[in-house]
């Protein structure tokens, strides 16, 4: 009664997935929780009459996944009461599928669409749903959203308040629903747009992760070349995003040096992506096989001198935040989340980072170029909105340094497309990168023909907003923008 | 002479949206941008004026009067300040707490109005606005009582003539932190950086900005235009206590005073460009702080 163990980005036939009893299921998942690991995917998918639950866990001790899953009906005891982490996972379960999970502890549906298995025809509204509520003379409820006054994306947050203090804040997403994973299965053609827009700000995080996918199902190996050249474009986002934030948190506490520099600066990476590819997000860069755009000698050395400009800009720009005391003072202690806090509700990337829990795919489930070229994983232990800008300033370091020895290594030419085989019929394929918000996580299963059966995407936002839920207990209200803003996270990307 | 009085708050009604203008510039500098027009408070105000306005449902007629009255208390509040020596075309004998009852009224009407709209956001606005202005208060009386007492006299535009170059060397440390605490009071009433962020969309972290959202079209204007007489009003009370201008020739003291009155808008540009917003907890230690730099002048004036 073990797990099937997997690498990042390497099929094998499904029937290898263990299929295992509620109770053996429910007793794996939390030793496995209660060890190193945590859940990287978990979701329902239709199998004859009923469904199997797949639960896919990261184990970076190992470098490796664990695949198994159970069969259900229409109802099963909840695993959120002992897998706290689990908790968003099932709620999405009951709302693809109408599957009820027992003993869930706040069932609703996280997105607003007609369940999957039955149809019932009537219109769904978004954001028509009960909501958490402390009742008390002096509790006043503030409503923010799904409107809101920048131009952002759509969301509605509930605070329960006392004065100005937060009790709770209950998160309702789902207005940016464009149902992805379905249109994945409809429509081959579409599926590299859709991958690319799945979270538009992470299109190399993504592309990359759904091209691991396929190569993986495909038994392609990518050239070095590739490999490098998506590392490289990965890295400029997680720069072109990490400088932006570090502005947009200077932005909300009033404080304008740093916040219209790196505006600026964060468009300066921007265009270096632009400068490999001709787009400022890097749509049409990364396939399945490779990438569509090399890289000559004089590309190279323009990349290197436009890194190294910019770079010193950033510098300075940023550094002003650590040198003033104001900002200091603002960051420290604002929207603190206990590294127990973090790891029971499985919190990823940058968050993750923060609260002192060293989670990074690169470093744990090495993929493409990582393999080879170690990246070194940073971490805060306070978990406030300084341990945030923090990770994101020494990620900053750690990314020019590795685009830097990239840029350096580089051949002059070389293969940057493989041919793919025929696609794997009756596979699972589980393909993790680590995009600038954090864990991102695409599963792939096919049927026997070796058509897409199962499309699975979990964005690192999945995971993370109940983690600035978190954050706001018992902060000041009118510390909710700089909290959000030290999370970011994407409303698309959880929607899908 | 009468007809020179007359046109202080006259001129002050003329330039004082420039005020805003000069703080947006030297912010923009700071930012390594080139910034907005310093006129752009004209065009604002034209083209709201040029506008309808709307109202939401929820509101009753407070919601409507809110503005002019604003306005008319402010530009009331104008009348009364005098430019050096050049005494205001209105003054008696007190008439600084009727300058502080006026801001008060102001203050009032626009609280009122944003609680009348319902909206959550603006009753928390309203809320902080109260709390901020309760604390603010002690400053403005007790920078008063040591003005009154260091000058002899009681009106606002007597106080200013008798701010002589003897006063200056006998009790220059206590207008020092009287100035200092009334610049406290400056950024807090007129929502700036450190207390409030004039640039910043977010409800939630707004104060002022916040409970004048529902406005639009010609209240809209008004409510600008209160703003920046208020910002005048409280540059032009610092000017008068830190720069000698009554010392000056007659001619030459309305250029002075308009050049430190930028001096003020300058420095404001400037706290706003260097220092981060403070946490909204830690905002009445900043305003209680003022409070006691004019307590510590006080008590300084009465043993010595």
């Amino acid at each position: 009664m073990i797990p099937r163990t997997l690498r990042n980005g390497v099929s094998v036939a499904f029937c290898e997935i263990p299929v295992f009893s509620a109770d053996e299921f429910r007793y794996i998942l939390s030793e496995y929780i209660s060890g190193m690991c945590h859940v990287s995917s978990f979701f329902a998918m239709p199998d004859g009459d009923n469904y199997t639950i797949i639960a896919v866990l990261s184990n970076p001790d190992m470098s490796t996944i664990e695949v198994f899953r159970t069969m259900v009906g229409t109802e099963y005891q909840s695993l959120t009461p002992a897998v706290p982490e689990l908790h968003w996972f099932e709620r999405e379960i009951y709302e693809q599928w109408g599957i009820v999970p027992a003993g869930h502890p706040w069932l609703k549906p996280i997105r607003f669409h007609e369940n999957y298995a039955n149809p019932s025809g009537q219109e769904v509204i978004p954001g028509v749903t009960d909501y958490y509520r402390i009742e008390g003379a002096q509790v006043h409820q503030v409503a923010v959203g799904p409107v809101h006054a920048g131009i952002i994306e759509p969301g509605h947050f509930r605070f329960q308040c006392h004065g100005e203090t937060v009790f709770h804040l209950e998160i309702e997403l789902g207005y940016q629903h464009r149902g992805i994973e379905r249109a994945i299965l409809r429509n081959k053609a579409r599926i590299p747009f859709l991958m690319q827009t799945a979270a538009g700000d992470t299109t190399i995080g993504h592309t990359s992760a759904w091209a691991m996918v396929m190569e993986g199902l495909t038994h392609t190996k990518t050239a070095h070349r590739a490999d490098s050249i998506r590392a490289i474009a990965l890295e400029l986002e997680r720069l072109a995003n990490h400088v932006g934030d570090l502005g947009a948190l200077g932005t909300d506490i009033g404080y304008l040096p740093t916040s219209s520099y790196n505006g600026r600066i964060r468009g300066d990476y921007l265009n270096m992506t632009a400068m490999l590819c001709g787009n400022r997000f890097g749509r049409n860069l990364v396939r399945p096989g490779g990438v569509l755009y090399d890289m000559d000698t004089d590309l190279i050395e323009k990349l290197r001198a436009k890194l190294a400009e910019i770079y010193d800009d950033t510098i300075s720009s940023v550094e002003l935040l650590w040198q003033t005391p104001s900002v200091m003072a603002r960051f420290e202690n604002t929207g603190t989340v206990s590294a127990q806090a973090a790891r029971e509700t499985g919190l990823v990337g940058v968050a993750a980072r923060a609260s002192g829990i060293c989670r990074d795919v690169r470093t744990d489930l090495p993929f493409g170029a990582y393999v080879g070229h170690q990246m070194n994983p940073v971490t805060f232990t306070s978990g406030d909105v300084r341990a945030r800008a923090g990770v994101r300033w020494f990620e900053v370091k750690n990314s020019v340094k590795f685009i830097q020895e990239e840029l350096e290594a580089m051949a002059p030419s070389g293969e940057i497309m493989s041919n793919p085989g025929n696609v794997a019929g009756d596979s699972i394929c589980i393909a993790l990168t680590e995009g600038w918000r954090g864990e991102i996580c695409h599963t792939a299963i096919t049927d026997s023909a070796g058509a897409l059966r199962h499309y699975k995407i979990v964005d690192p936002s999945f995971h993370n907003w109940f983690g600035l839920a978190l954050a706001l207990r018992d902060q000041e209200i009118s510390d909710f923008p700089l909290c959000n803003k030290s999370f970011n996270l994407s409303y698309c990307g959880h929607d899908l | 002479m009468k007809l020179l009085h007359w046109l202080l708050p006259i001129s002050a009604f003329i330039i004082a949206p420039i005020i805003p203008g000069i703080i947006n510039r030297v912010k923009a500098f700071f930012a390594g941008r080139r910034g907005v027009p310093i006129l752009q408070l004209y065009i604002d105000i034209w083209k709201l004026l040029r506008k309808g306005s709307t109202y939401s449902h929820t509101t009753s007629f407070v919601f409507r009067i809110a503005p002019s009255v604003i306005a008319a208390a402010l530009i009331l509040c104008t009348f009364f300040i005098p430019w050096g020596s050049i005494s205001s075309p209105v003054s008696f004998s007190g008439d600084l707490i009727f300058i502080a009852y006026l801001l008060d009224v102001a203050r009032y009407f626009t609280v009122i109005a944003a609680m009348d709209t319902g909206s959550a956001f603006e009753g928390m606005g309203a809320s902080r606005e109260v709390q901020f202005g309760f604390l603010a208060e002690p400053a403005f009386l007790m920078g008063i009582l040591v003005l009154v007492m260091v000058t002899k006299n009681t009106s606002t535009s007597g106080i200013m003539q008798h701010l002589s170059t003897s006063v200056w060397a006998d009790s220059g440390i206590l207008l020092i932190l009287v100035a200092t605490a009334w610049y406290f009071l400056l950024l807090t009433e007129n929502s700036r950086i450190p207390v409030d962020d004039p640039n910043t969309h977010l409800e939630l972290t707004m104060i002022h900005e916040v409970m004048v959202l529902d406005y639009s079209g010609p209240d809209f204007a008004y409510i600008l235009y209160g703003s920046a007489l208020k910002l005048w009003i409280f540059s032009a009370l610092i000017v008068n206590i830190l720069l000698p201008v009554a010392a000056l020739p007659i001619w030459l003291q309305p250029i002075v005073f308009i050049a430190g009155t930028a001096g003020v808008a300058i420095l404001v540009g400037i706290t706003e460009s260097i220092i981060a917003r403070l946490r909204l907890v830690t905002v009445p230690k900043i305003i209680v702080s003022a409070s006691a730099l004019c307590f510590i002048a006080l008590i300084f004036r009465i043993i010595g």
